[in-house]
């Protein structure tokens, strides 16, 4: 049988806010366990929480950049259940109205477009840390990340591979970046993605029964753990069994997934609205000017660099996916406004290549979009030929001379022979020391042609305008 | 001195007839000498008090002295201050010290009052007679046998007693009202919203409120300008001007709309408490108030609706005591749900214990639209009733308790009798509207009977003036029991 898979994602994107959601103590990461919490973070009895303004900006910024309606009011809700590292014994999230509702956000799998649609995205409060490993018969409690502003954004089950499922959750990682709500430090945990993944026989329009995979910090995870997991239940399926919805763990070291928890043993939540918050307005005037604030999103890039500088699909998705590169796209572009296609080369090439190597990102580079403009312009009038412009750049990445791009090339005198009289007189040379190979071309042997062309360069020390021998040679040749 | 009114003891101290230090130390002593009858403190600390009030001699020496500088104040347990046991009247906080203050409590010692001691109250202020208190039940000093009312039971007790001169309360259901009501003293709970709940103990969220217990609309007014006020760290806090509750005080009440409910002279009433009900409110018109019939046809679900509610956000809010990070937890243990359960069940009193679990009932899936929607919805109705009512008065009168204090004992093992305490109080509180009780005689067995006042939205001024006028006229609260 033919099985499809269904996907639905589930994201935890930590906002870039100073301080908590409920209370002014610091998020910034990695501080000593318990030195950022104040009398609201630890739970005391008689503290009260505060909504922190900034995340609920962010959440707007969100749902304004995928489309979404920005419901007002909404309502915050406590979600009860008992953990040491939850301190209140309930999380106040966002449950029957969320701060965002819908929206859609568009993928690009190879040359292929495709929209996911968001459920909602609602702001919730980020749970403690559970440290068992370093107290003997006793666990450690850690609440610098109780509290930590959460926008969680969930996708309708949209997506049918696990290739599609990365495309989304870096699109989706790119977006809050580009627009500032999110840093997108995976490492840190900054965003986090849970995978709803079912499979079906297809062609069937009902949905199979799902499994929740929970807390993947990395792309390659997610890809592995639903390739893993619809494995998983298409054999259960064709074995004759069924599926449990239940929670379940990506075991990276194993590359398998675990049951976590069944549907049965989940908790009744006891979701109400939450009395200490009173429900959330937002001014249209606000939203407005949240509107305004917005940089130009990577969509509306994507579709300017196809329309309007003819860029293929591809080319335009690999620019847009971080806001710096498709700014240092645009700066170069601005310099060779012509150049669209040998800009975007470049970029996704050369820098792209040497800023993975490096490890380094786009924001660090070490060649400016100018310099690289006088670079590629000396390529463009003829000056270097692009082998020779690979040599010029390596140099200016090495900071030679200043990274000039002039100066390296008469440095290493790379400069192309673009003169016809020299050309010709090349080509001339090398044509009466070849007489055997003018006759087998003449004589109807092409490729005693590309010999000659050799010969030429040979003769140039490979220097020689490449197009310019090839038709000076023609010209001799057919004379 | 202990009979004086908030006034003559602030004129006191300002004349220098008298140092807020020996002020503290006399009500020290009297507390010292009469607690063990009443239990109206559970703490008392000389020395935090005595250094309040070296710092309010000084501020009355410099010049910097407001009215209520150096006077000492009783604070229910149920305000966290700063260096005090704050119990909550649990064993659950019974070794919580509180590491910070309530924003009631900073804004006392802003002016330099002194915090007396901690008062007595239902646990979690769950309770309409004070039985409920893991530190004992509080005596009614009218007589020892019957109960204070609840939960503000300890501040009450110490007011009747003269073992502080006013005390703070709070009000979720008739917590403030029913014991003043009950013991003879004036009490009353503001607007929803005018007093933070920054650091007062929740039990249910949109309904405590906090406000002051005193001997006179005049003392009530002068406590309710310190406690009330904008604070950034209660979402709920309303922001409005200052107000200066004792400006209306001397205004006389004719053309006054009286509302009474036709709901509340129905039934249910005991007779002794209809006949100073009815004498008070002959006084009323006597000071030139005229009497409207106003109806407020779904008060009667205001019980049902309040234990539907009250619970289900207590259930939520006390989930916090789960003793780990402070409070009681169990001495053994085997995993971590077993030290949630034992902390819990020996933490907690059967009447915590009974809410939570009607609370986590009615929030539970396949309930929640069946109580707690449903009850929200209603609560909109029982507030709607009043909006309409207001159309045709004032303000409105009756009883604020359908008898009067009862003997300790004799309810405490029927919760919905007890629950019935607070018939005629539930229903303002749900509608967020400040609610007021002050002493209008005695009933059976000599026992207090207080008059109910609600008013409108942010009319406490108003309020206050109704019930100063009458305490011009009558005597009932300068009463003592002792």
């Amino acid at each position: 049988m033919q099985w499809e898979i269904v996907i639905g994602i589930e994201t935890h994107a930590q906002l870039t806010t100073q301080s908590k959601i409920f209370s002014g103590s610091s998020i910034a990461y990695g501080a000593m366990p318990n030195t950022q919490t104040n009398a609201v973070d630890l739970a005391l009895p008689g503290v009260l929480p505060v909504l922190n303004q900034g995340a609920v900006e962010r959440a707007v910024k969100l749902g304004l950049a995928v489309g979404a309606k920005i419901n007002s009011p909404s309502i915050f809700a406590r979600k009860n259940y008992f953990y040491p590292d939850l301190p209140k014994g309930y999380q106040i999230s966002q449950y029957e109205l969320p701060i965002v509702e819908g929206g859609s956000i568009k993928i690009q799998i190879g040359e292929t477009e495709k929209t996911v649609h968001l459920t909602r995205a609602h702001l919730e409060e980020d749970a403690g840390k559970s440290l068992h490993e370093d107290f003997q018969g006793m666990s450690g409690i850690d609440l610098n990340r109780a509290g930590t502003p959460l926008l969680e954004i969930v996708t309708e089950p949209d997506m049918r591979s696990s290739a599609e499922a990365v495309a989304y959750a870096k699109t989706l990682h790119s977006l809050v970046c580009w627009i500032g709500i999110c840093d997108g430090n995976m490492q840190e945990g900054s965003f986090r993605c849970d995978a709803n993944v079912s499979v079906r026989p297809k062609g069937s329009e009902t949905l199979g029964t799902r499994c929740e995979i929970k807390n993947l910090n990395s792309f390659r995870f997610l890809e592995k753990a639903i390739d893993f997991e619809a494995r998983r239940q298409i054999e259960v399926l064709e074995d004759g069994g069924s599926i449990r919805q239940e929670t379940r763990l990506y075991d990276a070291n194993k590359d398998e997934t675990r049951t976590m928890r069944s549907k049965e043993d989940a908790n009744d939540y006891r979701y109400f609205p939450d009395p200490d918050l009173l429900p959330l307005e937002i001014a249209d005037s606000w939203i407005d000017q949240l509107k305004d604030s917005l940089p130009e999103l990577p969509e509306a890039r994507r579709a300017r660099y196809i329309t309007d500088l003819g860029l293929s699909a591809y080319d335009a998705a690999v620019l847009t996916s971080a806001r710096e590169i498709a700014d240092y796209f645009e700066n170069l572009l601005e310099l060779l406004p012509d150049q669209a296609k040998l800009c975007a080369n470049w970029v996704m090439g050369e820098i792209s290549g040497r800023l993975n190597k490096e490890a380094i990102e786009i924001t660090a580079c070490p060649i400016t979009p100018a310099q690289l403009a006088a670079l590629l312009s000396r390529i463009n009038d003829g000056t270097i030929s692009g082998k020779a412009a690979k040599t010029v750049f390596e140099s200016m990445w090495q900071g030679e001379l200043e990274r000039n791009a002039d100066a390296i090339i008469d440095a290493k005198g790379l400069k192309q022979i673009s003169d016809d009289g020299a050309i010709e007189q090349l080509v001339d040379e090398v044509l009466a020391a070849n007489a055997q190979q003018v006759a087998d071309y003449r004589s109807g042997k092409e490729k005693a042609f590309n010999s000659l062309v050799g010969q030429v360069m040979k003769a140039a020390k490979g220097k020689a305008n490449p197009a310019q021998v090839n038709a000076m040679l023609k010209k001799k040749l057919s004379a | 001195m202990f009979n004086a009114s908030l006034k003559q003891l602030s004129t006191q101290l300002a004349e220098k007839k008298i140092s807020s230090v020996e002020l503290t130390k006399a009500f020290l002593q009297r507390i010292e000498a009469r607690n063990t009858e009443y239990n109206a403190f559970i703490t008392v600390n000389e020395e935090l008090s005595l250094a309040q009030a070296q710092v309010a001699d000084q501020m009355i020496a410099a010049g910097q002295a407001s009215q209520l500088t150096g006077i000492p104040i009783a604070q229910k347990d149920i305000f966290c201050a700063k260096g005090w046991l704050t119990t909550c009247g649990s064993k659950m906080l019974s070794n919580f010290v509180s590491p910070y203050d309530a924003n009631v409590i900073e804004r006392f010692n802003q002016i330099g009052a002194v915090n007396i001691g901690k008062t007595n109250m239902d646990e979690f202020a769950m309770g309409s007679s004070n039985e409920t208190s893991y530190y004992g039940p509080v005596r009614n000093p009218w007589d020892v046998e019957a109960v204070p009312g609840g939960s503000s039971g300890g501040s009450a007790s110490a007011v009747a007693a003269r073992l502080a001169p006013a005390a703070t309360g709070t009000d979720t259901g008739g917590s403030i009202r029913q014991p003043a009501a009950l013991c003879g003293i004036s009490g009353i709970k503001p607007t929803y919203g005018l007093v933070s709940r920054y650091g007062m103990i929740a039990f249910a969220s949109s309904l405590d409120q906090g406000g002051p217990m005193a001997k006179s609309a005049e003392d009530l007014a002068l406590m309710l300008g310190v406690m009330t006020g904008f604070d950034a760290r209660d979402s709920t806090s309303l922001q409005r001007e200052t107000e200066d509750y004792t400006r209306d005080l001397e205004k006389p009440l004719s053309g006054l709309r009286i509302g009474l409910p036709k709901e509340y002279f129905a039934k249910g009433m005991s007779k002794d408490v209809e006949c100073a009900v009815e004498q008070a409110l002959d006084e009323y018109r006597k000071l030139g108030a005229e009497m409207v019939e106003v109806s407020l046809p779904n008060s009667q679900l205001s019980i049902p609706v309040y234990y539907v509610l009250a619970p289900a956000e207590a259930s939520s809010n006390l989930s916090r005591f789960d003793g780990v990070r402070y409070g009681h937890r169990a001495k053994s243990y085997g995993d971590l749900n077993d030290m949630y359960r034992k902390s819990r069940a020996e933490g907690f009193g059967a009447e915590v214990k009974r809410r939570i679990l009607i609370g986590t009932y009615v929030l539970s899936h396949g309930y929640y639209d069946a109580y707690y929607i449903k009850a929200q919805k209603v609560r909109r109705l029982i507030t709607q009733d009043f909006v309409d009512a207001f159309k045709q008065c004032d303000i409105m009168m009756g009883p604020t308790s359908p008898t009067v204090a009862f003997n300790i004992g004799e309810k405490s093992s029927d919760p919905i009798q007890m629950y019935l305490s607070d018939i005629y109080t539930s229903a303002a509180s749900l509608a967020g509207l400040p609610g007021m009780s002050i002493p209008i005689g005695f009933g059976d067995k000599n026992r207090p009977v207080g008059l109910h006042i609600i008013g409108n939205y942010f009319t406490e001024a108003k309020m206050l003036n109704v019930a100063h006028q009458y305490q011009l006229v009558t005597d009932w609260h300068q009463r003592s029991p002792v």
